[in-house]
């Protein structure tokens, strides 16, 4: 029996009658999970609300029906939407860091739910069903652990007190919004088998939203794939992953990083667009290698190609299969050569808590290394130290055999263009009342002096570098994209013409395709300008893509070092070992 | 009352509150070198000022004798400032009485009046603040931030000037328009002569404090937690009561505290249009005489309490914040912070 039943629901803008999501239709059945896959931008949040019949302020609910466990939530009353949420259908946010109440008690967080929806039973039974759902999601559950505040609390035992709000009541639907974002993988992975588990045991549906396509692989029964607000492709989780038939889910599929090293990792050009300039006809075929004239005149309608399998496309019988192209290996630059950065025996430090310990790396000129490790590694801190940003650390950093200053300022200006820095997030590392044009130029003066139309000239050549179109000069960092911002940051950084770029986990704040295609624009760099690379990321994955060499951390100490394969293939420290286990990945 | 027992069992709160006196104290030292200076850069000497025209060389001396002005400043300082920390601020220039015995009734008056404006006007902020937020862009919300505009916009004196009109003297007789206390007795001793200061204070306060609560309270509506309390299903009341309110008030603590420091300072001028019998009147008499000893007491009990409003601000700030309470609170602080960095683990 569908638990969940959506048919033809549309979202849209109160203001305007824009529609966020248009013609949403699903079904999920007790016990089963379905993943609903989309890019920022896509409606699925949007959708995941609807189905607890709450929208965001300002949006509306305007045709369709949502029915959950046979209860009408379109037009219900805000009384029968009350007894429904939390008791029959609970929702598990992204960020349980913002969404428990810093004021209350994670016991109270949890009782709450259960005195609203079972106000018939005592206390003493409420208390016990408290304990009894921490244990389930493996949380402690003496006094002690009930009275904590949420800040008192890891990052994945936070997520688990939200599920545990959500399963508290034993509801027959779960909505669980992009759970295991801010989480590390080996947490990650743990908060998943919780979630698989409870559903399973209890025979709830849950719809499960994500971005991440590896992680809706090895959850979900079901996939639902959305683009632009509406669902393009939906089928069983084998018809999506090894049949799919729609261009943009063949695509994003190969945008995933493939851990197994096998396949290159193939970005998608352009962006998802916005709800208020999305085109007219298919939405996916300005980014399309397969649109015909069709394609950007009609809406293509659902096509069936099995009972399950759905897909909304012109091109349905004919599009275009992506071959994987095998993984180019990546040789390890020579080490006989002179380092271009060495850093010996450094010890970083904030204030007296030591946060690095005995760290050593050497980059070769033209190598890319990748630097890997969960939240609170050390990773970001040591990038700043190469980058003069974090000055407090003993040890030695240096360049070409010279040692460098261990801030910015005491550094040389020549040592200061050499080495540039990309910061995580593309919003906030650009200047955003300077055009694109001016922030650009700003390097090429104050490095090489150079003004006017030699600029001009120059600052083309580097958005051809970065794949952007030139006309960008004159807009303002709010006019463009994530991606778009991200290659900015970096073509100021190549206007410096550097030795070596320090990149700071820059695509963790992107869409998957946006990632790829930057991770593919990083690539081409290196093999046309040989500038070195150090790749920090929390992804093990996506290294595989780009690194020749991989430096493993863990709270501040590299537990392994050496050639990609090497460490991919037989990782030596116990800590890769897992790190690679619990990478979800497309099986 | 739970909370802040447990708290007080802890022992963090009183670390915490004696760290924070002892780092006022030196605040006090310099509050006193500063009203110390301030004298001294008036024109001539206090016996000068004081005497005016009346001033013969005898009655200079005789004064500058009894304020010991020949001694070199740095001695004058000392006497003054040791005395004034143990409450004692000398005899005024008039004469017979001591600065300490004047001001002791007036100060207590003067409390009584804060007290009664700031035990109506701090509850009602939060509701007025409150309800205009849940009820935001709607006709309560649209009324109360045009008149809170308008009430701060006007000098205290002007709606102490326009709440006698109304229920003084023109429109209604309800209230005396003058309070008068006998001297001897306290304020309270006659409730109806405490209704218009403190309705002038109230009306003077309740707009600023009102308007913050609003601002912090809507920006808590907006939080992820209270998003996520509607989807639990729980009733608004209980959203705004349990999850909103509690989150809300904090920043606002701040807020009130300066506004009652505020109140010491402002209840001179209402204490003035209403003749009421507080530290108010003597310092505006004192400053019309001259008579510098009452002066600098007052001066240094405003600034004083300034000190100690705050203090008592960061402590309800930590109070009402259960991050910063269990940080003061907490004996092993270490463990959290590694059960952060693992992870899960």
């Amino acid at each position: 029996m569908s638990v969940v039943k959506l048919s033809n629901v549309d979202i849209a803008i109160t203001r305007g009658g824009i529609k966020i999501v248009e013609k949403i239709s699903f079904e999920i059945q007790s016990g089963q999970i379905l993943g609903l896959v989309g890019e920022s931008g896509s409606g699925k949040t949007t959708v995941s609300m609807a189905l607890l019949g709450h929208t965001r302020k300002g949006a509306v609910i305007e045709s369709g029906s949502i029915t959950i466990d046979g209860h009408e939530i379109v037009d219900a009353s805000d009384s029968q939407l009350r007894s429904l949420r939390g008791g029959t259908i609970a929702y598990v946010p992204q960020d349980p860091g913002t969404a428990l109440n810093p004021g209350l008690r994670i016991s109270k967080q949890i009782l709450e739910s259960l005195e609203k929806h079972q106000p018939d039973v005592g206390h003493e039974v409420h208390m016990a069903r408290v304990r009894e759902i921490l244990t389930e999601v493996a949380l402690p559950s003496d006094e002690d652990f009930l009275k904590r505040y949420p800040h008192q609390l890891s990052g994945g035992q936070q997520q688990r007190v939200a599920i545990a709000i959500a399963f508290a009541c034993r509801p027959k639907v779960i909505v669980c919004d992009e759970p295991t974002t801010g989480l590390d993988v080996t947490t990650q992975s743990k908060v998943l088998a919780t979630i698989r588990a409870l559903c399973r045991e209890h025979g709830v549906a849950a719809l499960y939203v994500s971005h991440d396509l590896a992680v809706v692989s090895e959850l979900a029964d079901n996939v639902a794939v959305m683009y632009a607000g509406r669902i393009v492709e939906s089928g069983t989780r084998d018809e999506i992953f090894f049949n799919s038939i729609h261009p943009y889910t063949r695509r994003l599929i190969r945008a995933l990083p493939d851990i197994a090293g096998r396949n290159q990792i193939l970005g998608i050009s352009g962006y998802a667009p916005m709800p208020w300039d999305r085109p007219s006809g298919c939405a996916f075929a300005p980014r399309c290698a397969d649109a015909q004239s069709l394609c950007s005149q009609s809406v293509p309608e659902i096509t069936k190609i099995s009972n399950s399998h759905n897909v909304n496309c012109h091109r349905h019988k004919d599009s275009t299969k992506i071959v994987a192209t095998a993984r180019v290996e990546r040789e390890i630059v020579s080490s006989s050569t002179q380092a271009l950065l060495g850093i010996d025996g450094l010890n970083g430090f904030y204030g007296s808590r030591q946060v690095l310990f005995d760290t050593n790396i050497h980059i070769q000129p033209g190598e890319c290394v990748a630097l890997v490790g969960e939240s609170g590694s050390g990773k970001t801190t040591l990038s700043r130290c190469i980058g003069g940003l974090h000055d407090d650390y003993e040890g030695q950093i240096s360049y070409f055999g010279n040692a460098l200053g261990k801030h910015a300022l005491e550094r040389k200006k020549e040592e200061r263009r050499d080495i540039q820095y990309i910061f995580q997030s593309p919003y906030a590392s650009i200047n955003p009342r300077r055009p694109i044009g001016a922030t650009i130029s700003r390097q090429l003066e104050l490095f090489y002096g150079m003004k006017g139309s030699a600029a001009d000239a120059r600052i083309k050549e580097l958005l051809d570098l970065v794949s952007l179109p030139h006309a960008i000069v004159t807009s303002f960092p709010d006019q463009l994209s994530g991606g778009e911002r991200q290659r900015v940051a970096i073509a100021r950084a190549l206007a410096a013409e550097p030795k070596l770029l320090v990149c700071d986990e820059i695509t963790s704040a992107l869409d998957v395709s946006v990632q790829a295609s930057v991770i593919e624009t990083l690539k081409n760099l290196q093999e046309s300008t040989s500038v070195a690379l150090l790749f920090v990321t929390h992804n093990l994955a996506l290294t595989r893509s780009i690194a020749n060499r991989v430096a493993v951390m863990r709270k501040g100490t590299i537990v392994e070092y050496g050639g990609i394969n090497d460490v991919f293939n037989s990782p030596k420290a116990e800590y890769t070992n897992r790190l690679l286990q619990h990478t979800p990945t497309l099986k | 009352m739970k909370k802040i027992r447990d708290f007080f069992n802890q022992g963090g709160l009183v670390l915490f509150a004696v760290g924070r006196i002892l780092a006022g104290i030196p605040i006090i030292i310099a509050l006193t070198v500063l009203v110390f200076m301030a004298t001294q850069a008036l024109p001539g000497d206090a016996a000068v000022s004081y005497l005016a025209n009346t001033a013969t060389p005898e009655r200079l001396a005789a004064i500058r004798d009894q304020l010991n002005l020949d001694d070199p400043l740095w001695v004058q300082y000392f006497s003054w400032a040791s005395d004034a920390l143990r409450l004692d601020f000398g005899m005024t220039l008039t004469g017979e009485t001591s600065v300490s015995a004047i001001l002791g009734e007036r100060i207590q008056n003067t409390l009584i009046l804060m007290a009664s404006s700031g035990i109506i006007a701090i509850p009602l902020s939060i509701v007025i603040g409150t309800y205009a937020a849940v009820r935001r862009g709607k006709i309560f919300d649209n009324v109360s931030s045009l008149l809170t505009l308008v009430l701060a916009a006007l000098p205290e004196f002007v709606v102490a000037i326009f709440v006698v009109f109304l229920l003084a003297t023109n429109v209604f007789q309800i209230f005396p328009a003058i309070s008068f206390v006998e001297p001897g007795t306290l304020a309270w001793a006659d409730p109806m002569s405490l209704v218009l200061p403190s309705l002038t204070l109230i009306l003077a306060v309740t707009p600023y404090v009102s308007r913050i609560m609003r601002g912090s309270m809507i920006e808590v509506m907006e939080s992820e937690y209270i998003q996520m309390a509607r989807l639990k299903g729980l009733s608004e009341r209980t959203v705004i009561l349990r999850h909103a309110l509690p989150n809300a008030i904090a920043p606002t603590i701040q807020v009130i505290a300066l506004q009652l420091a505020w109140l010491a300072g402002g209840v001179v001028v209402v204490e003035a249009v209403f003749a009421y019998p507080g530290i108010g009147t003597v310092m505006i008499d004192s400053v019309k005489a001259r008579d510098l000893p009452i002066v600098q007491a007052i001066t240094l009990m405003i600034a004083a309490l300034y000190v100690i409003l705050n203090i008592l601000a960061d402590i309800g700030t930590i109070l009402s914040t259960p991050r910063l309470r269990t940080k003061y609170a907490r004996k092993n602080d270490t463990s959290d912070v590694f059960a952060a960095m693992d992870g899960d683990q």
